[in-house]
């Protein structure tokens, strides 16, 4: 060592210089400049994919897989490539396992209604305590339609998924899925994906990952996790709404039955009998969500450019930042303590109401989520009936983390 | 740090200290409000006087400040009103918040007027009155239904 001091870039500070590309960022709410901190529910979109779909819409759009024109031919390469991309992302093996959905809870709906058709009475299907009701109402439908048995893996107190509870839960062998989120919208709790697949494949079930949350903040590799299935959606991950993706094993794609009937899901109709495409285009019924998918294609090249690695080390220093800074906001609770947290912190504050908290921190220009999050039962398993919730982005600063203490701290006062 | 007016003084210590929060036990009708949108809950119970009048009205409420402290004068604002003018006033509170107007005819309610400008906060408000009118129209005696 020369003594010399080491210039270390700060993570944070890292992508200061992203904000530049989300216009609404620059908005104010209230007179107050907009800090927005709801990313978690829908994050803002970076003028890439803005531009992206303007540019589908006003030079190159047509209906796509039928056309026999060059407007056709051009969507259709648009189209598909970002299949590509999308197998890219997640590390899928082949192009042909990207299913594009309308969103996740599409996603899972499919997985629910086409693999669980497959499903038989004295199978069951476990869940866990902190699923979003989109991995959890599909499955209660699916249990009230078949008759199969659904069961529910217990979390901790500090908000980890019970591994030990999980594998005496699939022990009777009788469990066919295994449907777990990679990352809680509520408590943040990143989960152990591989062992969970481990210990799903271990007892002769398949392992459904929703990774809504996850894939905003981390680079998944459904290969390197042992996945099955694997869900997200656009809007999350800086694209548009109205897209989504299920990835699903092609051996178990092809093995289950379309999930909705319509053109582009057939190879050939007759008024006896239709004989469906194969897969991807077999659980694509109808036009897709065209201009959706070729912004969502911009948005995951968005991602690359800044690259996982910077996301992800930005994400755990905001989180590092922010958790003690919220510590000392007086009557303040951070909901649970996971070993691994992403960028979503949950909070309640002494008994100023949730949504209390947030109209007011709305009028100070920060945007949260207050209520249930769409988790009834693990709002409940806190014994709460709601929280507010702060998360992150990689346009997020430090700033801003200051911004909600500081407002929080006004608020505890106002009640006080 | 008043959010132009919504959480008025008057607001917050009601909340805090309210008068007519309490078990019903012994109400001779019973009606419930809930908000699925945040999980609160107000529980409503009526003791009507010899003559059919509303005599007392508790509440048990589970919400923010804004639920409570409406929850809270709603219960005093019935008492001694019969059961139609009561449902009435409950109905000319909520078309005051979803319009903004109409607000002479309730002096005591003008607390909450500012609610106008954040609507996704209206039910907070009017959650009471809708237990109350459940309570009031369709609870069958000593029974709580879902509002």
């Amino acid at each position: 060592m020369d003594g010399s001091p080491v210039v270390m870039t700060d993570p944070i500070d890292a992508l200061r210089d992203r904000r530049a590309d989300f216009p609404i960022l620059a908005e104010t709410v209230h007179g107050r400049p907009l800090v927005f901190l709801d990313s978690a529910a829908s994050a803002q979109k970076p003028v890439q994919v803005i531009e992206a779909m303007g540019d589908t819409m006003r030079t190159q759009y047509a209906n796509i897989h039928r056309g026999l024109h060059w407007m056709s031919e051009r969507t259709t390469e648009a189209y598909e490539a970002v299949r590509d991309q999308v197998a890219g992302l997640i590390g899928a093996p082949a192009r042909e396992e990207v299913i594009f959905t309308r969103n996740s809870t599409e996603a899972i709906n499919l997985v629910a209604y086409s693999f669980g058709s497959l499903l038989r009475p004295g199978q069951a299907v476990v869940i866990s305590e902190m699923e979003h009701h989109a991995n959890l109402v599909p499955w209660q439908m699916l249990r009230d339609r078949t008759g199969i048995e659904l069961r529910v893996a217990p979390i901790t107190d500090a908000g980890d998924l019970d591994l030990d509870a999980l594998e005496r839960l699939v022990a009777d062998g009788r469990v066919a899925l295994v449907a777990v989120t990679h990352m809680s919208n509520v408590l943040g709790t990143v989960t152990p994906a591989r062992r969970i697949a481990d210990i799903a494949h271990a007892a002769g079930a398949r392992v459904l990952f929703d990774g809504s949350q996850f894939v905003v903040h981390r680079r998944v590799d459904v290969r390197a996790i042992d996945a099955d299935f694997y869900t997200f959606t656009g809007h999350k991950l800086y694209g548009p709404t109205g897209i989504g993706v299920l990835w699903g094993r092609r051996e178990l794609l092809e093995e289950m039955p379309p999930f909705m009937g319509g053109g582009d899901m057939i190879s050939s109709v007759t008024f006896e009998r239709s004989i469906w495409a194969t897969v991807p285009h077999k659980f694509e019924a109808g036009t897709p969500a065209i201009i959706e998918t070729i912004g969502l294609g911009a948005a995951i090249r968005y991602i690359e450019a800044v690259g996982y690695d910077a996301i992800a080390a930005h994400e755990a220093a905001l989180v590092a930042y922010a958790l003690p800074r919220l510590a000392e906001v007086p009557g303040l609770r951070v909901i649970g303590a996971p070993a691994d947290r992403g960028g979503v912190i949950s909070f309640t504050m002494d008994d100023v109401h949730p949504h209390d908290i947030a109209t007011l921190l709305d009028r100070n220009g920060v945007a949260v989520r207050a209520g249930h999050h769409c988790a009834e039962p693990l709002m409940r398993r806190l014994g709460l009936s709601a929280t507010a919730r702060a998360s992150f982005a990689l346009y997020t600063t430090r700033e801003e983390v200051d911004a909600l203490t500081a407002t929080l701290t006004q608020i505890r006062g106002f009640f006080a | 740090m008043d959010v132009e007016g919504l959480y008025q003084r008057q607001v917050i210590e009601r909340a805090r200290a309210p008068v007519h929060a309490g078990p019903l036990e012994g109400a001779a009708r019973r009606g419930e409000g809930t908000n699925p949108m945040c999980g609160d809950r107000v529980r409503v119970g009526v003791w009507l006087d010899a003559d059919g009048r509303i005599g007392m009205v508790r509440h048990e409420t589970r919400g923010c400040a804004i639920c409570l402290a409406s929850a809270d004068m709603m219960a005093g604002l019935a008492a001694g009103r019969d059961r139609s003018g009561a449902v009435a006033m409950g109905r000319k509170f909520t078309t005051l918040l979803q319009t903004g107007q109409d607000g002479d005819a309730l002096p005591d309610l003008m607390v909450f007027a500012p609610l106008h400008r954040h609507r996704s906060r209206i039910r907070c408000a009017t959650l009471a009155w809708s237990a109350l009118e459940a309570a009031l129209t369709d609870g069958p005696a000593d029974e709580s239904r879902d509002g």
